[in-house]
């Protein structure tokens, strides 16, 4: 099942969580702000961080790590929340650094093996190579939209 | 949007001047109901519905067009005085105007609508119209139309000094005298000859155009005739008809023939709401209130209003930002910068004010909708109610409006169908046949205050409490004050109709009225006195885009608890907490004991502590009288702040209604402290002290 537009290549921001690489669809990120202390959420799941103020709108806060079953994110001056918008809301996704945008070809890109785990199912949409390292393309949509169920 | 098709524009911008028509049409029925119209009244309630129909027909509506066509039919013969304007008639035009409505309003949302449910009301208006068109008819069939000569250039009144008898003739023909070749018109033209003549027709034996018999005589005149002359003379005029008819000839009064024209010759006895014209605009109240009509106004997208009302939110944080960090700063209170800054906050809050007061809109459009629920659901209960409005231009924010619009609706129903008695109670009690609702509207402290009011029976206090027992809201013993009685209509699950009848007993009960209520900020209270009526008063914050806020501090996050609810603010001491049992605790005021929630325990912030003494609490007051006190860390102060929106198709956290953002630019979070109480309950804390029954 490749999401992917086969004819046109796929830009990518890559970002790190931990001492893994991740990276989203370029088209779903609206901006990259510098870490700003979210107003935590009573009783929230541990992965909604809080909401931070975004030019004047209240912006929801996921722990990217946290989401994905990662170590939370250790707080640092190069933690960036990247803001994704997806099906009209906008969501901010706390990851410790931004690292680069590619542009990739969809046949670059290879559906993730079935490893027999269900923890994160569907969040981890592709796998690619870069530089011999491999990056994971996250489905933006299942991120939010999990968030949303596990809440709910 | 939209923008790309032009037709889809001018589409809106026709269903926009069509609320507008139809509130035109609505108010100057009103006029004509209650005479408070002129003579021009009529001619705007024609032109609105000439002018949706000219529209509609712009746009293909066929059956908009069909319809305003009958129905403008039908007021043309009104406005050319071929139909006289009756109660019933009105009635008519009412329900035709409701029907419109609901035409445009499934043309505007492209819904498919049922022609069928169209024709009653269309063979009503042509009926009326066909009426007046047989009247004619009967008078046109056989013989050549003959103008009456009504002009009195030449008179015989201008005679100065004459004596005047005002006769009063009432005339009834025969079939056969229309077989002698004599016709009526030519009767009263010669009538009109001696003197001022007013005729009026009573078409009230007319049957609907197919019982019609064309050679059958319907119609009968009642004139009245200030003439010079004597009655000798007038009979004359009716000798060719002797025998042919039913004439009745009497002299009213003598008067001096230059009183006339200070002095109505005619009574309006026919037609008692069509006022003769009155010529001093100044003089007539409605007049005026027209002209306040015709301001100039702008019809301005709700998303600009929106936008600006954000970045007026914006400026206004962005205000408190500088003001802290000026403060920090440590700049002088006294320098120029910190009056500079004063100004400018006041400047920022009259800004505020007027943006806000661009949303606000007169409550008009509203009671309108109500008058229309009055005369379905009082038709379909066969009572006869009136509503009386007042306060009309009192200005809400429009989301208020509009949420509005259910809840009021659900008590309007109520008022009809429960609270006014039927006609025959209402007589043997010594009332009117007629009952009223009352719907009113007024600006009190800053808040807005809509009462629903009733002249019927007033709750029966006896059934609702057997109702409650019965169901199980409160235990069988209870013995309830008045007013808590009366408030059990707000339980859940609660129903007074003992016989559901199929428009206020759908399941939803007071309830369920009092929880929009609560969800717009706002308070609802009951007062019923035994035949006199019930009334209801709905206490609204003028807008939902600010809110005036206790901020605290819990556990180093700061919070906003709406000031509405804070009754007052205590600190703990060793005195005045008491613990009912361990982890549970009650602080004791002037009313009673109230439990104590320690809102950083409740939020999850941290774990209960175990000691309160020297914290501060707010006591709060919330609906149904449920009182709780919270436990804060430290109170900073009262302010108005912005209500910014949470997103909470992502996460909703309990007891959280809405956000806003502070001076230093972090998020607050609003509490809900309805919520704060349900979630406390839920997690087997203290249950609220209802000083009521608790289920």
């Amino acid at each position: 099942m490749s999401v992917m537009d086969a004819a046109r290549p796929v830009e990518l921001l890559t970002f790190k969580l931990g001492d893994q690489e991740y990276s989203l669809d370029i088209m779903s990120v609206r901006e990259i702000r510098g870490w700003t202390r979210a107003t935590p959420m009573p009783l929230a799941p541990s992965f909604v961080r809080g909401v931070i103020n975004l030019r004047g709108t209240v912006l929801p806060v996921i722990d990217l790590a946290e989401r994905l079953g990662l170590q939370k994110c250790g707080q640092n001056s190069r933690n960036v929340i990247i803001v994704v918008k997806c099906h009209g809301h906008m969501t901010g996704l706390l990851v410790d650094a931004v690292s680069d945008i590619v542009a990739l070809q969809p046949d670059e890109m290879q559906d993730p093996p079935d490893t027999g785990t269900s923890d994160t199912p569907n969040v981890v949409k592709a796998l690619t190579l870069i530089d011999d390292r491999m990056i994971r393309v996250l489905d933006v949509a299942q991120i939010v939209t999990h968030a949303e169920s596990d809440a709910a | 949007m939209t923008a790309s098709d032009p037709l889809a524009d001018i589409r809106a911008s026709f269903f926009v001047e069509c609320e507008e028509l139809l509130e035109a049409l609505q108010d100057g029925l009103y006029a004509l109901e209650h005479g408070t119209g002129d003579g021009e009244t009529i001619h705007v309630v024609f032109r609105a519905v000439h002018s949706i129909k000219g529209g509609a027909g712009a746009f293909g509506l066929e059956h908009l067009v069909q319809f305003t066509h009958q129905y403008e039919t039908a007021l043309d013969a009104v406005r050319s005085d071929r139909l006289a304007v009756t109660p019933d008639l009105l009635k008519l035009f009412f329900r035709a105007a409701d029907h419109l409505s609901d035409i445009i309003r499934s043309a505007r949302e492209e819904q498919p609508f049922a022609t069928s449910i169209s024709a009653p009301l269309l063979s009503e208006l042509t009926a009326r119209v066909s009426l007046e068109a047989n009247q004619e008819a009967a008078e046109d069939i056989d013989f050549a139309p003959i103008a009456v000569n009504l002009d009195f250039s030449e008179d015989p009144l201008s005679a100065k000094g004459a004596q005047l008898n005002h006769f009063q003739i009432s005339f009834t023909p025969e079939p056969e005298l229309f077989d002698t070749g004599n016709d009526v018109p030519h009767i009263f033209a010669a009538l009109a000859d001696l003197g001022e003549l007013d005729v009026q027709c009573d078409t009230s034996r007319l049957p609907t155009l197919h019982q019609l018999a064309p050679e059958a005589v319907y119609l009968s005149w009642s004139l009245s005739l200030a003439t010079v002359v004597e009655e000798a003379e007038i009979a004359s005029i009716f000798e060719f008809v002797e025998g042919l008819c039913e004439l009745d000839i009497s002299l009213r009064v003598t008067s001096d023939a230059n009183a006339l024209g200070s002095e109505p010759v005619t009574s309006d006895a026919m037609t008692p709401s069509t006022e003769p014209v009155d010529a001093e605009p100044q003089s007539n109240p409605q007049q005026s209130h027209r002209d306040t009509r015709q301001q100039t106004v702008v019809r301005v997208d709700i998303e600009r209003v929106e936008r600006l009302v954000n970045l007026v939110g914006e400026l206004v944080i962005n205000q408190a930002m500088l003001s802290q960090s000026m403060q920090s700063a440590g700049i002088s209170p006294h320098s120029e910068a910190m009056n500079g800054l004063e100004e400018f906050q006041r400047l920022t809050r009259d800004i505020q004010d007027s943006v806000m007061m661009i949303r606000a809109q007169p409550v008009k459009s509203l009671f309108q909708r109500m008058s229309r629920i009055v005369r379905e659901t009082s038709a379909s209960v066969s009572k006869d109610v009136r509503l009386i409005t007042d306060g009309e231009t009192t200005e809400v924010d429009k989301t208020v409006i509009e949420r509005l619009a259910d809840p009021l609706t659900h008590m309007i129903r109520n008022a009809v169908d429960h609270g006014i008695e039927t006609p025959a109670t209402r007589l043997a009690h010594g009332k009117p046949e007629q009952g009223e609702v009352r719907l009113s509207a007024s600006h009190r402290s800053g808040r807005v205050v809509i009462d629903v009011s009733d002249d019927g029976g007033g709750i029966d206090r006896d059934r609702v409490l057997r109702t409650a027992k019965d169901k199980g809201l409160v235990p069988p013993d209870a013995n309830l004050a008045d007013t808590e009685i009366d408030n059990l209509l707000f339980m859940p699950g609660f129903s007074t109709a003992s016989n559901l009848s199929d428009l206020s007993g759908r399941g939803v009960g007071m309830d369920v009225v009092r929880t929009a209520i609560h969800a717009l900020g706002g308070r609802i209270t009951i007062n019923s006195e035994p035949r006199q009526g019930t009334s209801f008063s709905i206490s609204l914050p003028l807008t939902l885009a600010v809110l005036d806020g206790m901020v605290v501090d819990v556990s180093g996050e700061t919070l906003v608890v709406p000031l509405n609810v804070v009754s007052e603010t205590l600190t703990l001491t060793e005195n005045n907490i008491e613990m009912v049992s361990p982890g549970h605790w009650v602080v004791r005021n002037r009313n009673g004991f109230l439990p104590l929630l320690d809102l950083s325990a409740v939020l999850g912030y941290r774990a209960e502590r175990a000691d309160f003494t020297d914290r501060i609490a707010l006591l709060l007051t919330l609906e149904d009288d449920v009182g709780v006190a919270l436990v804060v860390d430290e109170i900073h102060d009262q302010r108005q702040v912005v209500i910014k929106g949470l997103d909470d198709s992502f996460y909703r956290a309990p007891g959280i209604a809405a956000a806003t953002i502070l001076g230093d630019g972090q998020i607050a979070l609003i509490l809900d402290p309805a919520d704060i109480v349900a979630h406390a309950c839920s997690l087997g804390a203290h249950p609220p002290a209802h000083h009521r029954m608790e289920a």
